[in-house]
């Protein structure tokens, strides 16, 4: 039978929605346990919140200063030593896990299965290459642990708030490397919803045609409550910054509802809104082919239309 | 300091694939193939650590058949001073490119490995951090930045949650992220200057790398289309239209 671990991501103390999501995952594969490990310096907020998710068996957590950043080179030799007895090691693919995981996987001696849409079986999955325009079939050897990272989008997070999984503290015997040192993080600082995890995302692209044009963006976003995101080609011009990018480079998210504001909707950035539940398009080239994919399109000028949109909401 | 530069060949990224109506593959005949992107930001990224005085040799890797010559010739006509081709008939899976790269680099003993954050054909993202893991040295992902000084790597890395920035000490592995560089565009004269540069050739088969670990494809599938909506005439429209589904 299969047991499962899944890695916790987590950041400033509190656990990231994308670790819930890789636990639906790990549901899907119907084994007898998912272990969700956390490795922090400080666990206790983030091993409490894991261990309210839906289908945790147990919560496992390694507290030392080393894992107070998420350094690859750190947290990976720890998570190969963990995984001994499971026959899975699911990790979120967010540059968080995209980070660790293949480095998991050389430690261990196995292939990675990046970005898995869906679990066929316990060792057969779905994942996209090209950007996602073709779905490949794969399966991984049964008799090795499966490593694999859980396509964040492909699945809604497992609910909260009924289970209460034990949470144990184990120990590790990793030696860890010293060669690899966090210096800083600089973030985006906002009240605004995280744009990976937010219900509403509204996005500007060229259309915008400015820094200070993308204030219409922002006001509008803060009025419905949603996230910002930006097209590529707006993050190029300089308008906002990259961590805004929603697209096959950029972020790859699922909103209930995807708001495209002057986004013409090339295909790299049509790969990363497609799992969206509703896509409103919002452009004034009627042509645009963000209108081919969008549940509801307005051809206008955004300028006019937005305003228009508030007075509505008003 | 010597730069190792992954440099694959993928079908070009304008081109729409096409899935093979018996789902046995995607259609690369007589498709256009280029260097991936983020490979040739990693070229460039060591071609300006070399005119910096950081680097003094930059070398391109590629494993693919016996055609690929030519594909390797691009990154010498780019600014490479030598190529080694691994000659290998089948696609490799990253596990094994990152082993081929492991023995390459016990030959040449870089200070430095550039690899581009993933290839834009499988979207595997594994062979740096996969490398870095069986080296047993640092890896710096997603870099938007890279600054080297007094033996460590200081690389911004575009992460979710903005930028990081981390040290690293030599060598390591960095993969690059869009934004690191705009690679130059090759011109006629160095394209004449790259017939006469080296490119070693070595058999997949004699570097004596492990075989197992690895994946097996069994079908390929187009992706599910999203159907086309309807257009609304206005904001008062496209507000109740939302509301209706609840989502304002």
């Amino acid at each position: 039978m299969s047991k499962i671990l899944v890695i916790a991501e987590h950041l400033g103390g509190k656990l990231n929605s994308s670790t819930a999501r890789a636990v639906s995952a790990a549901t899907a594969v119907k084994g007898e346990a998912i272990d969700v490990l956390v490795l922090a310096d400080s666990v206790d907020a983030i091993a409490s919140e894991a261990a309210k998710i839906d289908g945790v068996s147990r919560v496992l957590t390694v507290a030392r200063p080393e894992n107070a950043h998420p350094l690859a080179a750190i947290l990976a030799p720890q998570i190969a030593k963990a995984a001994a007895g499971y026959s899975h090691v699911f990790v979120p693919s967010t540059t968080f896990g995209k980070d660790v995981a293949p480095r998991v996987a050389a430690l261990l001696g196995v292939a990675q299965v990046s970005d898995v849409m869906s679990v066929e079986a316990a060792y057969t999955f779905k994942r996209p290459i090209y950007a996602g325009n073709a779905i490949i079939t794969v399966e991984a050897d049964a008799t090795h642990t499966v490593v694999a990272t859980i396509r964040s989008a492909s699945w809604p997070a497992a609910l909260t708030g009924v289970n209460s999984a034990p949470i144990e503290a184990i120990t590790v015997d990793a030696v860890l490397p010293t060669h690899t040192r966090f210096v800083e993080l600089k973030q985006g600082s906002s009240d605004r919803p995280d744009l990976q995890s937010a219900s509403k995302v509204v996005s500007g692209g060229r259309g915008v045609g400015s820094k200070e044009n993308f204030d219409i963006i922002f006001k509008f976003a803060d009025r419905i409550g949603a996230a910002v995101g930006a097209s590529r080609a707006a993050v190029d011009a300089g308008y906002v910054p990259s961590d805004l990018q929603v697209g096959q480079t950029g972020k790859i998210i699922a909103p209930e509802l995807y708001m495209a504001i002057g986004i013409s909707g090339a295909i790299q950035h049509l790969t990363g809104i497609k799992d969206a539940g509703i896509i409103v398009a919002i452009n004034k080239d009627g042509e645009a082919p963000i209108f081919e994919i969008a549940d509801f399109g307005l051809v206008g000028d955004l300028f006019k239309i937005i305003p228009e949109l508030e007075q509505v909401l008003a | 300091m010597k730069i190792l530069v992954g440099y694959k060949r993928v079908v070009d990224y304008n081109v729409r694939i096409q899935v093979k109506p018996d789902g046995s593959g995607v259609v690369t005949d007589g498709v256009k193939l280029s260097a991936n992107p983020f490979d040739d930001i990693a070229l460039e990224e060591a071609l300006r650590l070399r005119e910096k005085g950081v680097a003094t040799e930059v070398v391109v890797v590629g494993i693919g058949p016996a055609d690929l010559t030519a594909h390797l010739r691009n990154g010498l006509a780019m600014g490479a001073n030598r190529a080694i081709h691994v000659v290998a008939s089948d696609a490799v899976q990253p596990l094994t490119a990152a082993r081929v790269f492991l023995k390459l680099i016990e030959k040449e003993q870089p200070g430095l490995v550039i690899l581009g954050k993933q290839a834009i054909d499988d979207d595997a993202n594994q062979t740096g951090q996969m490398l870095a893991a069986l080296w047993d040295r640092p890896q710096a992902t997603f870099a938007s930045k890279v600054e080297i000084a007094d033996g460590k790597a200081t690389v911004t890395r575009e992460i979710d949650a903005g930028l990081e920035v981390i040290e690293a000490e030599l060598p390591a592995v960095i993969t690059t992220d869009l934004r690191l560089n705009e690679p130059r565009f090759i011109k006629l004269p160095d394209i004449m200057k790259a017939k006469s540069k080296p490119i070693d050739t070595i058999e997949l088969g004699s570097l004596g790398v492990e075989s197992h670990g690895h994946l097996k494809t069994t079908h390929y599938a187009a992706p599910a289309k999203r159907s086309k909506g309807v257009m609304v005439k206005d904001a008062a429209e496209l507000v109740a239209a939302l509301k209706q589904k609840g989502l304002l």
